[in-house]
């Protein structure tokens, strides 16, 4: 079992004509991801080195249409990414997962704000994520597909390389995954914690819960108090940014420490006080978790 | 970025939204000369002398006068201009002030917040104001939450007159400058939106005795993502106010920012990067810099993020931890390499390398001479580089 991708995933890749989109496609391909379209407007029925074998089409629309494609990751240059996404949606697509780094919050307050209200079983994925991977089965984005495992670990996390860091940590010591996602830096974005975590609660094949946030916001005070009130498989978390200068913004968008709001340490104080462990270091990640499972195997 | 309280003004100005006359200057000489001008397009001899510096708090380090005659006002320009102002967000070293604001006298009424920024709970833009004006408004928030007033800003209609009305009922504001705030919010919030402002702070928003509403500073940062859609904002921008290496660094789009340490970090991801400063903090050591090379790196991008680094005088020890995805082992290797053979290397550097063809990378820097010390994982890195920084010293 899985969330959101997996052996049902059609995928579409929007700017699969870009460097990006092409390196990332043939990576897809190679893991076994059923890459079914690519769009690129207007470049409609031309081919893409390596990828000889996905059809090119000019709108998703078409994708959906005559490739049953189901699901899309995003690949397109940020003044053209909050389009793409609406457009898939407007396609039929249910699963969008945005790679797309660099969106202005004005242009992703309004694809928040239509999505919320027009398309209400739509889901979003980022931007600004490294995408999601159920492993074995389907790898949606840009992570290194080798470093994973099939297992029982969801992992969810709004970094990305912190992401690999936790996930090559587990396969190491034996954790497979069941899926991991990212759900990116940015302030606005689609899927949160909680979505993810309710998702996980909810997946038989997902067994445990790794958690990677980082400074900036409230998402991991509001994602520990769900665990505490919804979950009660073994979890584990780490918080990135324990020692980041407040006001300055440290990469993604949303990584800032401002108005005195956002620090890390509230956010270790509130996973501890919901009985999660946090990991001291980010090297102690897996064995963070692994501890937890070694020692309860299920929270009260 | 960030501008100065004058230039959001300017831009206030020009959409619409009420503000004081007033004049910038960029030395004391020109202030000087600016003073009568304020003094007769203001209509007083009361002006209010100005430090502009990118930071918060310049009433409480001394960096703003209001002066009641000509020779008062001289009097102020010359002691804040030139002068070292340090204020709660400039840090101890403060900030040496540049340019000054030359802006006349009014006769206050009430002295109100008004604030505007993204909720990332709701992902849309909400509208904070406060009749505690002119205060720490952090301070306000946490004692006295309930004297905040915070409303949305629907993405579909933007903000609404009615809105201002019930705000301005909120804050106590009645008959005719009840319709001036409307007159005030309306121009503000739509710069807010076209401009891709990320924070909008006016602290004090003032009701005059004669019944209007101005914008008596102007706080704005803008949306970093969003440049691209303002080229002409660019020009706002005071290199005086940005570390050198920032600059270097946003050239090459490289995420930067200067730190005290002594250890210069190299890292993929913001999140791998600010977690790199963690453990190195953990070990005992101190991080120079955050450096972010970001995932669509080039060799070139390296070999520039790694002369950064080099090129800050504090640096001991170099730290570079890379988790490959779409940032590959051998890019990085190459941009190192070509760095080194170009600027030589001083500094022990301690390498991390895992991820997209890691075994390539490793072998590159096997092969090519250098005095690297290869970590094991993340944790063993941080320890080697803390190590070797404490050694230089």
């Amino acid at each position: 079992m899985s969330v959101l991708v997996g052996f049902d995933t059609r995928l579409v890749v929007q700017g699969m004509s870009g460097s990006a989109g092409a390196f990332h496609a043939k990576q897809m391909v190679e893991y076994g991801t059923n890459v079914v379209a690519g769009v690129t407007p207007g470049k409609g029925g031309a081919k893409v080195a390596g990828l000889e074998q996905v059809p090119l089409y000019d709108t998703v629309d078409e994708a959906v249409r005559l490739a049953n494609a189901n699901t899309t990751v995003i690949y397109v240059p940020p003044p053209f990414a909050a389009d793409a996404i609406l457009e898939a949606a407007a396609a039929g697509i249910e699963t969008i997962i945005c790679i797309t780094e660099g969106i202005p919050a004005r242009d992703m307050i309004k694809v928040k704000y239509v999505l919320d209200n027009e398309y209400p079983g739509v889901v979003l994925v980022g931007p600004n994520c490294p995408g999601v991977i159920t492993p074995g089965q389907c790898k949606v984005g840009i992570m290194p597909g080798y470093i994973h495992k099939p297992g029982g670990v969801g992992v969810v996390s709004r970094s990305g390389t912190l992401t690999y860091e936790v996930v090559g940590q587990l396969t190491k010591l034996g954790l497979g995954q069941s899926t991991a996602i990212g759900i990116g830096g940015d302030p606005v974005k689609g899927t949160d914690f909680i979505d993810a975590l309710a998702w996980f609660a909810n997946d038989p094949g997902t067994s445990s819960i790794f958690m990677i946030g980082e400074i900036g916001g409230d998402s991991e005070e509001r994602a520990a108090q769900f665990i505490k009130d919804h979950i009660d498989k073994p979890c584990a978390a780490f918080i990135g940014g324990q020692t980041a200068p407040p006001g300055k913004r440290m990469g993604h968008a949303g990584a800032i420490i401002s108005g005195g709001k956002g620090a890390a340490k509230d956010k270790i104080a509130a996973l501890q006080a919901a009985n999660i462990a946090v990991a001291a270091t980010p090297a102690e990640m897996g064995a963070t978790l692994a501890k937890v499972l070694a020692s309860a195997p299920a929270r009260a | 970025m960030k501008i100065h309280e004058y230039q959001g003004k300017q831009l206030f100005r020009k959409y619409g939204v009420p503000v004081p006359f007033g004049i910038a200057a960029t030395s004391a000489e020109e202030a000087i000369a600016a003073i009568p001008k304020v003094q007769q397009q203001g209509g007083t001899d009361i002006v209010v002398v100005k430090a502009q510096i990118h930071a918060g708090g310049r009433g409480k380090g001394g960096g703003v006068k209001v002066a009641k005659t000509k020779a008062d006002a001289e009097e102020a320009v010359k002691k804040i201009f030139g002068m070292t102002l340090i204020t709660p967000q400039t840090g101890p070293e403060g900030k040496k002030v540049q340019r000054i604001f030359i802006e006349q006298g009014l006769a206050i009424d009430h002295e109100f917040y008004l604030g505007m920024l993204l909720d990332r709970a709701t992902g849309r833009n909400t509208v904070m104001a406060s009749r505690e004006g002119g205060m720490d408004i952090e301070e306000v928030a946490e004692k006295h939450p309930e004297k905040i007033i915070r409303m949305t800003v629907n993405p579909a209609t933007g903000w609404q007159d009615y809105q201002s009305r019930e705000l301005a009922k909120a804050l106590g504001m009645t008959g005719k400058v009840a319709n001036e705030l409307a007159a005030f919010m309306r121009p503000l919030t739509r710069a807010y939106e076209e401009l891709d402002m990320s924070l909008l702070e006016i602290n004090p928003l003032i009701t005059t005795k004669d019944g209007k509403v101005l914008a008596l500073d102007a706080k704005i940062n803008f949306d970093d993502n969003a440049m691209f859609r303002h080229p002409e904002l660019e020009e706002l921008r005071d290199p005086n106010e940005e570390d050198a290496s920032e600059i270097e660094a946003k050239k090459w789009d490289l995420s930067y920012i200067a730190l005290d340490g002594n250890i210069g970090c190299m890292v993929n991801g913001a999140g791998l990067a600010m977690s790199t400063m963690d453990i190195i903090n953990f070990y005992g050591g101190s991080p120079a810099n955050f450096l972010d090379v970001g995932g669509g790196a080039t060799a070139e991008k390296v070999t520039a993020a790694f002369k950064i680094i080099t090129s800050d005088p504090g640096v001991k020890a170099i730290f570079v931890n890379i988790f490959g995805g779409i940032m590959k082992c051998d890019t990085i290797a190459e941009g190192v390499i070509k760095a080194v053979k170009e600027t030589g290397l001083k500094q022990p550097l301690v390498v991390r390398l895992e991820g997209t063809n890691v075994e390539l990378g490793k072998k590159m820097l096997a092969e090519s001479g250098l005095n690297i010390v290869a970590a094991a994982d993340m944790a063993d890195g941080a320890q080697k580089v803390v190590k070797a920084a404490k050694e230089q010293r």
